[in-house]
């Protein structure tokens, strides 16, 4: 086989220079990686259509009233928006350490702890000016989420476990500790039936951006994935953490230092999830308790993916996952679909995406050349 | 056509392919190539990476469909939709890299390969038959043995027993000596030309050996980027000509004659020890010294621990125990030693050990500089300095790209390690440490290589070259050490160095 694929790749090296090449030849790559998962979208989306149709409900009913409850005015674009803020963060802990070819699932154990973390700032710093609290917290919610995901890259460099595994795992061992502290040692004596935190004072929160009821979460996402993307093709540190994810090999033939940057990298994945989670906490629930476990984790793997691990990408990508989450309370009131119906949507698009990635480069009329 | 017809009555057979035209998309494989293979007889393919040879016996084989063209087998026009098609015909092909399982015997190999494995196998039946088998053939294996405990030169003779145990007449063998020492070589190939010349057998082998060629084959047919360029008896021929055939008009770069003395020690490993994947030892407490201006070059069957060595070197994997010094200082392959003491590495398989794929060929040759001037200011990457370096050393290094952007992965094999070679020799080197650099490149790439490692020993730099090619080492080492199962057994200088002897030593003897 490496003979042949020498002898293709002269084609397109030496032998051939070939013919000026069609827009969609030249551009074939990039239209591929919106076509793709694109049709994986709207496959997934036929089948939840004949999931409803099963219920007696009109699909195109369920199209109208998706759209309309995730971006039909205002109201739904903010009610999206708001949910899309910490999708874009806990992507991002997807994305991030799939540059280094790791696949990290775990953001929604990040999250968790840095909500705890940004509660905990927070409720060790009552009475100091609002803004030193609120700085903190951020702090202490994005390196609380850090190191929590560079203990699975670091499990990884150097005992061997696989990230994908112990980053999962992790998940639980969070929600156990969460649980333990907010029913034990953090409990607000005051909260009966769910045992939450004490509240982190009204004053402390970091509220919304003028003029929407969108809060201050958005900008720290579409900041984070900004800087994500930036840090990733035009620095020193992305320029080596893309070698090493291409190729450890490689990398390590030019001897950078592969561990470093995988727990760094790790570092800054946990810490966009530890965001999400104080966002979380200081903008939405003012104080911690299971009410944060609600699958914002789990569902920025699904934004990464059908990103395809692209920082820019995702940020697009939530906002649409925003929107659909945020549908399903009209879907609920409109066709009487239960509220967890957009679950199984989330599943069936999950499932299109993976089985799509086997497209990528097959596609006869946007191939150059073979 | 009827296809799959009853293979022709026993003895050998002849193949001719005509006027076969293969097109991958744009590109012409081959384009109108007539190969005649007469029966009972012993054929060679030649030419170079590239050159369409693989191409063209996969259309044999029927593994790819050409786009035009004819097979005829044994005198009838056959269409052969599948390898098995072929197979059923009596061709039987011989890959480069074992296919046996290594975990099973011999005869447990032979049986398994057949079409019709009964559910259950009477061993001491079939036992029995392989016995007889093996009498009539010309060189025997141990039957009992497991694969993974016989020597490559056995496991060859097994991938050939196995295709004349399927009764496989026509056999197609691509490059069957790169694993094997020359003794070995020599010995299989011998034996197979006994075959052919009995008329038992007809043999079309790929190959790049001239030697081999010389030897054993009668005809000789030789593909130029996807054209017959040549085909004749070899009687007739030289290897001069054959080579000039192969080549075309293509200017070679000239190796410059060695020249200085070698000076002090630079590279020095001190019982060495390293394990393979599997935790076995793989490199055995080796110690070794290169000299500024030396090249040290060290040789074996593949699979002896050059590989493990070279990795210990190149940072991609840890020592066990043992010591590397550079220029006397400990070395531990980071990026900062490698950089104070200038070394170089051209590893085997640029591609798989030195290149990301999906990264531009201007990336692919900043990866030891990408993080200073002129190529960062400070933590940003300056795209332009990428470029505008990589356009001269793309010049300098006869890298056939598109652009620079292209990703390098689209690139010959040829001109992905004239990239790595452009990375690692572009400025001053004082240790390079190559791995079977030139391994399956056309002659203009081997011949550009050979003369920058002469080139960087003449200028002073110690250098180890680690290859399976021993013509290779003895052209370009001043010192030869013999590696097996882990262990330096041999050293002598190149110019005093005796082939048998170091043959011999290769293979454990």
């Amino acid at each position: 086989m490496t003979t042949e694929a020498a002898d293709s790749t002269d084609a397109v090296g030496t032998v051939a220079p070939a013919a000026d090449p069609g827009f969609l030849q030249r551009h074939g790559g990039t239209i591929e990686y919106v076509l793709i998962p694109g049709a994986a979208l709207v496959g997934a989306l036929a089948v939840f259509g004949i999931f409803v149709a099963m219920f007696g409900k009109n699909p195109l009913d369920l199209y109208f009233y998706m759209y309309y409850g995730a971006f039909g005015t205002w109201f739904s674009w903010q009610n999206t928006l708001t949910r899309a803020a910490p999708l874009i963060l806990t992507a991002l802990c997807t994305a991030l350490p799939a540059q280094l070819g790791m696949v990290i699932i775990g953001g929604e154990g990040a999250l968790l702890i840095g909500a705890l973390s940004a509660t905990s700032a927070a409720l060790a710093l009552q009475g100091l000016p609002p803004l030193v609290v609120q700085i903190a917290m951020v702090c202490a919610g994005a390196i609380g989420g850090g190191l929590w995901i560079m203990l699975s890259g670091g499990l990884r460099q150097y005992r061997g476990v696989n990230e994908t595994i112990s980053s999962l795992l992790l998940v639980y061992i969070a929600l156990a500790i969460l649980n333990h502290l907010v029913e034990g040692l953090m409990r607000d004596p005051a909260s009966l039936n769910k045992p939450s935190t004490r509240e982190i004072g009204a004053a402390n929160m970091i509220g919304s951006i003028p003029g929407t009821d969108v809060h201050w979460g958005l900008a720290f996402g579409l900041i984070a994935a900004i800087a994500s993307y930036i840090l990733i093709y035009h620095t020193v540190f992305g320029f080596a953490a893309r070698v090493a994810g291409g190729n450890i090999r490689a990398a390590k033939i030019v001897g950078l230092g592969v561990d470093k940057l995988i727990l760094t990298v790790c570092f800054l994945a946990g810490g966009a999830a530890g965001l999400a989670g104080m966002v979380e906490v200081a903008a939405v629930q003012g104080r911690t308790n299971a009410n944060l476990a609600a699958g914002y984790g789990f569902t920025g793997i699904l934004v990464a993916f059908l990103a395809r691990q692209n920082p820019l990408a995702i940020i697009p990508v939530a906002i649409l996952l925003g929107g659909i989450s945020a549908s399903g309370g009209l879907l609920q009131r409109r066709l009487g679909l239960p509220d967890a119906s957009v679950l199984v949507l989330q599943g069936i698009i999950f499932v299109f995406v993976l089985a799509s990635d086997a497209l990528y480069g097959r596609i006869g009329f946007l191939k150059g050349k073979s | 056509m009827i296809i799959g017809e009853t293979p022709p009555p026993s003895g050998a057979f002849g193949v001719d392919a005509v006027a076969m035209t293969m097109r991958f998309g744009d590109f012409l494989a081959l384009d109108n190539v007539e190969l005649k293979v007469r029966p009972g007889s012993f054929h060679a393919l030649l030419g170079e990476n590239g050159a369409g040879k693989s191409t063209l016996v996969k259309c044999i084989m029927g593994y790819y469909h050409a786009t035009e063209g004819d097979i005829i087998v044994g005198g009838r026009e056959q269409a052969i939709a599948n390898p098995k098609n072929a197979h059923a015909l009596g061709l039987g092909m011989v890959y480069q890299h074992f296919t046996l399982v290594p975990a099973m015997t011999v005869a447990e190999n032979l049986v398994l390969a057949r079409d019709d494995v009964p559910a259950v196998v009477n061993w001491p039946k079939e036992m029995k038959e392989l016995e007889a088998f093996l009498g009539r053939m010309p060189f025997r294996v141990p039957l009992g043995a497991k694969v993974s405990d016989i020597s490559a030169g056995e496991r060859q003779k097994c991938e050939i027993l196995k295709q004349l145990y399927l009764k496989r007449r026509f056999l197609i063998l691509d490059e069957p000596t790169s694993v094997l020492t020359p003794a070995e070589a020599d010995e299989v190939l011998g034996m197979l030309r006994e075959m052919v010349v009995r008329g038992e057998l007809t043999i079309l082998m790929i190959t790049h050996k001239f030697r081999e060629v010389m030897a054993f084959a009668d005809d000789v047919t030789i593909l130029r980027r996807g054209k017959l360029a040549g085909a004749g008896k070899v009687s007739e021929l030289t290897p001069d000509a054959m080579a000039r055939t192969m080549i075309g008009a293509e200017e070679l770069t000239v190796q410059p004659p060695r020249t200085g003395k070698p000076g002090q020690a630079r590279l020095e490993l001190q019982k060495l020890r390293a394990l393979d994947d599997t935790g076995a030892v793989a490199v055995h407490d080796v110690s070794l010294t290169v000299r500024a201006g030396e090249i040290v070059g060290i040789a074996g069957v593949s699979g002896n621990g050059q590989r493990q060595l070279v990795e210990v070197l190149a940072g991609q994997r840890e020592a066990e125990s043992g010591e590397i010094r550079v220029a006397g200082d400990p070395y531990r392959a980071s990026r900062e030693e490698m950089r104070r003491h200038k070394m170089s590495l051209l590893p085997e398989e640029p591609l798989k050990n030195a290149c990301v794929g999906g990264m531009s060929v201007a990336d692919n040759i900043a990866f030891r500089d990408f993080d200073r001037a002129p190529f960062a200011r400070g933590w940003w990457l300056n795209p332009r300095a990428f470029r505008d370096d990589a356009r001269t050393r793309i010049a300098r290094y006869k890298i056939k790209t598109r652009t620079p952007d292209t990703p390098i992965s689209a690139l010959s094999g040829g001109n992905v390690q004239r990239a790595v070679l452009a990375r690692e020799l572009g400025g001053d080197v004082e240790v390079l440490i190559a791995a079977n650099p030139c391994f399956g490149l056309d002659f203009a790439a081997v011949a550009q290589i050979h003369a920058e490692i002469m080139a960087a020993r003449n200028r002073g730099a110690a250098v180890l070259l680690v290859s399976e090619d021993l013509d290779e080492l003895l052209e370009l080492s001043d010192r030869l050490v013999v590696m097996f199962h882990g262990e330096f057994v041999y050293e002598a200088r190149t110019s005093e160095a005796d082939l048998t002897v170091v043959g011999r030593h290769m293979a454990g003897h």
